[in-house]
């Protein structure tokens, strides 16, 4: 079977699936499906720009997509100007206290000499830095977070259209990507990996305590939306007749109709992204990339800067999983960082890619829909498969119902095996790197 | 000024805490930091492994409790630890024989192996939480405290209490002994000095005749002991919960790489310098520096540096520092 054939028999696999999702449970959750899927599929594409081509290990792929939904909390949420009078300017003057001593800090170690002089220097630069940066910064989220704390106790955004979070959020990402980059790239793989399970954890839990900024655990809803909302088009008497005229309920044809407006924005992005991923592939810049990636030594013996190149890739990666993390919270339609939860992100984007195929663009995409949809589905299915194991037991005995309510952790246990498997059995994937 | 009772307060809330912590972040990076060197990759299954070696050991203690078998004053689960150390031990060798043989015999680039590494946690997160379900399972019984801070105020007559508890005294214990027995494993015994010889020079240890599959087996049940004993004393310490094992990996990690990747003098150095930098960061100073200093400079605000939230990025700091100025850590890893 010729390889394209092959490629879009998968690709109707995956299609197929969820027509009969469609067909057998209800057409709303279908395309929630592919909506998810197509913000899967653009995690799986970033993840796979920096593992196919620089075998970089990225284990923090949950913190950039915290940071593309925070994106679209600035850009898109409506200002609260009592907040911003009360403390926005101390808040702003302390964050840039913090990065002047942190700056102040590099200079003094990169242009004084070496030794306890320059260490002395930093540490009081550093320390001095601290308590200004806490003595002006304090007071002002002390005053944010006093006015109207119920409703909003957070600075809000800048009220823009919730289009233009999406590159924003892949700025935000990239910028947190530059810092780790440059920390923990030109070491052993190990480390980036760590550096990155750290910059996720931070990055959380600042969204999650940060009240001024996020709202931190009461999150942030109400978000503006780029299609209509489904209550106007049932109020809408032209879509109503329209509705009606292919037989359809109003309500549902308007539900089906934000749907397909977001999946039509999703794809957008997605496709966009991937041809320009394609064209990086064919360019010699993929080319140098990848043989950098296969042989390190003989690159850097040519002169190649590998730490440079992978910084490079690592940040367009992270970008990338930011612009998906910011259409996530666009679809959902508020912030709630307590959603963000390294499993269900991080780990899943990881199975998408060692699935569907590491090192190809299509294999990601493939990925990112097949484990979505396996994801959703694995929960009935598995609630269904231990009531059928243990029909036998007695009614009310303890291990059935112990059985039966640890199904739900079954979802993880079964990426997990399914993942394992694929790296013994299949490691390069159902759409192999060409 | 009253030094006495300051340092009465920072021993309670600072002192015997960072002590306590710091001995099971060292066993913790023990374990990772062997595996490094002689396996060479970095195991993020590690927190999962040790959540899996507590809960079998709740699970037997629980048969105990439930016969009516109790250890007096100490904790029922310190003699349900070995049977804990063997049900981590067979899993780990299980999971080498499945997992990890196949990508040493291909000599799988490191990366490879931490993303199975990676696969192998989730599976045992899964089943952890299967098996005792998500909630908090407290399994501590025995004497609370060793010294309680009203017997120590009766008994000193000062104004401020040292309390003790047993949990933080076994910790100490337990660390001091089975870091001693390690050492005197990997100095004084000819099996600890194959394993060293093979973590320094892997080429040169098999010519000398070394079995590299024995090597192995014993570093996987030294790492299930360890992370076993180091995941009871936190459990018994904190409390259980499956989902902390899982943050414990990037103060564990950090402890490992401050010392020194495969330096276990380093992994012990590095778990107390870490666990001493959370404690005293987030640690509200107020009440030392109100007895420690005089009556006019006392302080107003609570002088927290950062808030407990931050726990985790002090971790956090501390690595990229290392990474930044010193990666191959305090003791020069790599090498056992």
């Amino acid at each position: 079977m010729s390889e394209t054939l092959r490629n879009t028999a998968l690709f109707a696999l995956a299609a197929g699936l969820i027509v009969l999702t469609g067909m057998f449970q209800s057409w709303n959750t279908a395309l929630q499906i592919v909506n998810m899927g197509l913000v899967s599929a653009v995690m799986a594409l970033g993840v796979n720009l920096q593992w196919g081509f620089a075998g970089l290990f990225n284990v923090g792929v949950v913190g950039f997509v915290a940071l593309g939904g925070l994106a679209t909390v600035l850009v898109a949420a409506q200002p609260v100007p009592e907040a911003w009078a009360a403390g926005g300017l101390r808040v702003f003057a302390g964050l840039a206290l913090g990065a002047a001593s942190i700056t102040a800090a590099a200079l003094a170690f990169r242009y004084l000499r070496g030794g306890v002089a320059r260490a002395l220097a930093m540490l009081v630069i550093l320390f001095g830095g601290f308590f200004a940066f806490r003595a002006v910064f304090d007071p002002g989220v002390a005053a944010i977070e006093a006015v109207n704390p119920a409703t909003s106790g957070f600075l809000g955004g800048l009220g823009l259209p919730v289009i233009l979070a999406w590159p924003v959020g892949g700025l935000l990402a990239a910028g947190a990507a530059w810092i780790i980059g440059k920390s923990a790239l030109g070491l052993r793989s190990d480390y980036l990996a760590i550096a990155t399970l750290g910059i996720a954890e931070i990055i959380i839990a600042i969204l999650k305590n940060e009240d001024w900024l996020s709202r931190g655990v009461k999150n942030v809803i109400g978000l503006p939306r780029p299609v209509p909302y489904e209550i106007d088009l049932q109020r809408d008497a032209e879509f109503v007749s329209r509705a009606e005229g292919y037989g359809m309920d109003p309500v549902l044809a308007s539900t089906l109709y934000v749907k397909l407006a977001y999946a039509g924005l999703f794809a957008v992005v997605l496709v966009i992204l991937l041809w320009m991923a394609q064209r990086a592939l064919h360019s010699p810049w993929g080319r140098m990339m990848r043989a950098i990636r296969d042989n390190e030594v003989a690159a850097e013996a040519m002169g190649k800067d590998v730490t440079r190149r992978h910084l490079q890739v690592f940040i367009l990666g992270s970008a990338v999983c930011g612009i998906a993390g910011a259409m996530m919270t666009t679809l959902d339609g508020q912030l709630t960082p307590g959603t963000y939860n390294p499993l269900r992100f991080t780990f899943l984007v990881w199975v998408m890619v060692i699935v569907g195929g590491s090192g190809n663009n299509f294999g990601a995409v493939l990925g990112g829909f097949l484990i979505w949809f396996l994801w959703i589905q694995v929960e009935p299915m598995g609630l269904w498969l231990m009531q059928l194991l243990t029909s036998g037991m007695a009614e009310g005995s303890a291990l059935k119902s112990h059985l039966i309510d640890s199904a739900a952790h079954m979802r993880l246990l079964t990426m997990g095996v399914i993942m394992l498997l694929m790296l013994r059995f299949a490691p390069r994937g159902l759409i192999p790197e060409k | 000024m009253d030094l006495l009772n300051a340092f009465i307060v920072l021993a309670n809330f600072v002192l015997v805490p960072a002590i306590s912590y710091g001995s099971q972040l060292a066993l913790g990076a023990l374990g990772v930091t062997l595996i490094y060197g002689i396996l060479r990759f970095s195991n993020f299954a590690h927190g999962d492994t040790m959540a899996f070696g507590a809960m079998c050991t709740i699970l037997v203690t629980w048969l105990l409790q439930s016969w009516g078998l109790s250890l007096g004053p100490l904790p029922t689960a310190l003699l349900a630890l070995p049977f804990g150390i063997l049900g981590c031990v067979a899993l780990l060798l299980l999971t080498d024989r499945l997992v990890y043989r196949f990508y040493r015999a291909q000599k799988a680039k490191p990366v490879i192996l931490v993303i199975v590494s990676m696969g192998v946690m989730f599976i045992l997160n899964g089943l952890v939480r299967f098996v005792i379900g998500t909630s908090d399972q407290d399994f501590t019984d025995g004497e609370r405290f060793i010294i309680s801070a009203r017997d120590f105020k009766t008994l000193t007559g000062l104004d401020e209490g040292l309390a003790i508890r047993t949990t933080q005294g076994i910790t100490v214990v337990t660390a001091v002994v089975v870091v001693a027995a390690l050492f005197w494993f990997l100095n004084r015994t000819r099996t600890g000095k194959s394993m060293r010889a093979y973590s320094d020079n892997e080429d040169l240890a098999l010519l000398s005749g070394i079995n590299p599959e024995r090597v192995v087996l014993y570093s996987w049940v030294i790492v299930g002991a360890l992370a076993t004993i180091a995941g009871v004393l936190y459990g018994l310490d904190k409390g259980f919960s499956p989902f902390t094992y899982f943050q414990l990996l990037l103060p564990i990690f950090a402890s490992a790489i401050l010392g020194g990747l495969g330096n276990p003098l380093g992994a012990i150095a590095g778990g107390f310098v870490v666990a001493f930098s959370e404690v005293t960061i987030t640690y509200a100073w107020k009440k030392v520096l109100t007895y420690a200093l005089p009556e006019d400079l006392a302080p107003d605000s609570l002088v927290q540096l950062l808030s407990t939230d931050y726990k985790f990025a002090v971790s956090f700091v501390i690595l990229i520092i290392v990474l930044l100025f010193r990666p191959t850590g305090l003791f020069q890893g790599k090498s056992l």
